[in-house]
């Protein structure tokens, strides 16, 4: 059920989201039947653009956007994966400058490191939240701003590049990218990785014991307290550290397979960006698949739209927001409404 | 460092605290409501461009209107999302960002071409105190400043005593720790609300207005640059009260000052940790470190 409305969502959202662009690109006076040419060929158009552009893009979006769906399924409103996957990244490069021999094992540690990194991340909110009664929302816009100016830090101090030119690190020698899958472009094994882990993860909530109890805290925590028998502080702190591992992990994948140094504009928001993934996908794992597709298609297409067209790339940014709004207006009467009647049922209170 | 360095330092201090005090005591009063406007950041930047607009078609005075008039559209917008639709408000705020920085971006490209020749618009130039800015080092930081950083000072003493002096003020400040209590009492929940969205509106564009007009004298893509988060971490660090958040406000400019100063005095130090000092206070802050750290009891519950 869930699953459909985020299918529905998203093929309404691929109709909008086209004729949008072609009236904002028509509105600004370019020509629409060349632009829409360039977004398509940068996106899904070529074989090339597929596999070395939008899907490469799709990995961080992927898992970053899983972090967000579980998150906010528990009730958590991690808006922090964008510094979960900073730090993922800052640990998958520590790792790599500490063990320039590389190879699988270094690749695994790298992995890790990277996951542990999102994960002490998210901790520190989770800590906050369950200690001190935090709001997540604020902790995490701190953590994400603290995590920037680390890095910021570190590509300039610790980490930096031997000539000291740049502010970065020094590249990762090439025993510790990722492997390419042969015969598709730039296309790291990542994307496997991702895949596996959103399968995983809406497998976990659909079907398992643990899925259950996080999503029966994420609709009606005070029920699922007094009737379920569940721990819902500890719920909420453990899918809160799975969620910053997760968008730690997408910060290591794009450090070992997209960019092999870590620096400050390192991801362009994918831990922003997630959110609307996470949405459009109706915060279903599965649906977080095609929705991460489409949104990489999207920034993809746009590059190729300011390229071959001049249409301004930013235009991309106003269909995406029109995307969320757009989901936010559908469900209007959905899910949050729903827990809110209930709570009115349960409570009556005065009109507000 | 001589008297003259401190002097410049605390005069950068308080000009980069400028906008962020502008746009951090309208969240204030959008916070005090029991609401977060994560989109103050689209709203900063809206009113940044509306500034540019403004200006470049009939001088200040229209510059300023007009970023105020981009702030109050972005305020619409998330009224209307969050108190008719009953949206949620993270992700409407984290919508409206997105939209802002598209919709400059694109408007911005398209008129002025994405070669971005620097376009210059007149500035408001500083207007000196009288007596007061003859006072030695902090005479020039505090009294020799544009317009708009005596209005950000002038409104967080009118804030301070319209909050907890005035009837206006108590329903404000009711309906953000018991909006049930408030509107059995007969106050309009929802109108009460949405004015201080619109309110909040006004100063994040003022707040764009103060980059542009009284700072840059031009526009960038993304100029607001964060400012959005570090209000939202000002009006934190600054316990929800006016005055606190105009100190919170010069605390945060000091720390980004820091770095011209380092600069200026040849100092290799990594500022990027300096930046970083406030939004770490502000957590510890709310970890309850200090005294009463506590947001007004309905922040961000569902509506």
């Amino acid at each position: 059920m869930r699953g459909w409305r985020g299918l529905a969502g998203a093929l309404l959202g691929v109709v909008c989201l086209l004729g949008l662009s072609a009236l904002l690109i028509w509105l600004g006076g370019f020509s629409v039947g060349h632009a829409l040419v360039a977004l398509w060929g940068g996106s899904f158009g070529s074989w090339y653009a597929l596999t070395s552009s939008t899907l490469v893009r799709a990995v961080p979006l992927m898992l970053s956007g899983c972090a967000v769906a579980i998150a906010f399924r528990a009730g958590v409103f991690n808006i922090g994966a964008e510094g979960q996957l900073l730090l993922g990244a800052t640990f998958a490069t520590g790792v790599g400058l500490i063990a320039p021999r590389g190879g699988p094992i270094a690749i695994f540690m790298a992995l890790i490191a990277g996951a542990c990194g999102g994960a002490l991340w998210a901790g520190i909110a989770a800590v906050l939240r369950r200690r001190f009664g935090v709001l997540e929302v604020i902790s995490t816009i701190m953590l994400n701003f603290i995590a920037l100016n680390l890095v910021a830090y570190l590509v300039r101090g610790p980490f930096q590049e031997p000539t000291h030119a740049y502010p970065q690190s020094s590249p990762l020698p090439d025993t510790l990218h990722l492997p390419r899958i042969p015969g598709m472009g730039r296309l790291h094994v990542g994307i496997l990785v991702a895949v596996a882990v959103l399968i995983g993860a809406g497998w976990l909530l659909r079907y398992s014991a643990a899925g259950f109890r996080i999503i029966a805290v994420g609709e009606n925590a005070s029920a699922a307290r007094s009737a379920g028998l569940i721990d819902v502080e500890r719920v909420t702190s453990r899918v809160f550290v799975a969620s910053g591992a997760i968008a730690g992990l997408a910060g290591a994948l794009q450090v070992l397979g997209v960019t092999f140094a870590l620096y400050e504009d390192l991801s362009p928001g994918y831990g922003y960006t997630a959110i609307a993934v996470a949405l459009l996908a109706g915060l279903d794992a599965w649906m977080v698949i095609p929705s991460a597709v489409l949104f990489a298609a999207l920034e993809s297409g746009g590059s190729a739209m300011q390229r071959d067209a001049n249409v301004p790339s930013t235009l991309v940014a106003i269909v995406e927001a029109v995307l969320i709004l757009t989901a936010l207006w559908l469900q209007r009467d959905g899910r949050w409404a729903r827990a809110r009647a209930l709570r009115r049922v349960v409570s009556p209170r005065a009109e507000s | 460092m001589t008297t003259g360095d401190l002097a410049t330092f605390l005069s950068a201090g308080v000009r980069t605290a400028t906008p962020l005090a502008l746009a951090a005591l309208g969240e204030l009063l959008v916070e005090r409501s029991g609401l977060i406007n994560i989109g103050l950041e689209g709203a900063i930047l809206a009113g940044a461009f509306g500034a540019l607009l403004g200006a470049s078609a009939g001088g200040l005075a229209l510059g300023y209107l007009a970023a105020m008039g981009a702030g109050v559209v972005m305020a619409l917008i998330f009224a209307f999302f969050v108190l008719r639709v009953r949206a949620d408000q993270i992700i409407t705020g984290t919508a409206l960002t997105l939209l802002s920085v598209g919709a400059t971006g694109t408007m911005y490209r398209a008129l002025y071409g994405s070669g971005g020749a620097a376009l210059r618009v007149p500035t408001s130039g500083s207007i000196p105190f009288p007596v007061l800015s003859r006072i030695p080092v902090i005479g020039p930081a505090f009294f020799d400043q544009p317009l708009v950083t005596y209005i950000a000072y002038g409104l967080a003493c009118a804030l301070s005593w319209w909050l907890y002096r005035t009837h206006a003020g108590l329903a404000l400040r009711a309906v953000g720790e018991e909006p049930e209590a408030a509107a059995a009492a007969g106050i309009r929940v929802v109108r009460v609300r949405a004015s201080a969205i619109l309110a909040g509106g006004v100063l994040a564009g003022l707040s764009g207005a103060a980059l542009v007009l009284a700072h840059a004298g031009t526009f960038a893509e993304g100029m607001s640059a964060g400012r959005g988060f570090v209000a939202i971490a000002i009006v934190i660090l600054g316990r929800w009260t006016p005055a606190g958040v105009a100190l919170a406000a010069l605390l945060f400019g000091a720390a980004s000052a820091l770095q011209f100063a380092f600069q200026a005095m040849g100092w290799q130090v990594p500022y990027q940790l300096f930046l970083a000092i406030p939004y770490a206070l502000t957590l510890a802050g709310l970890a309850g470190g200090v005294g009463r750290s506590r947001g007004p009891a309905a922040l961000n519950r569902a509506l």
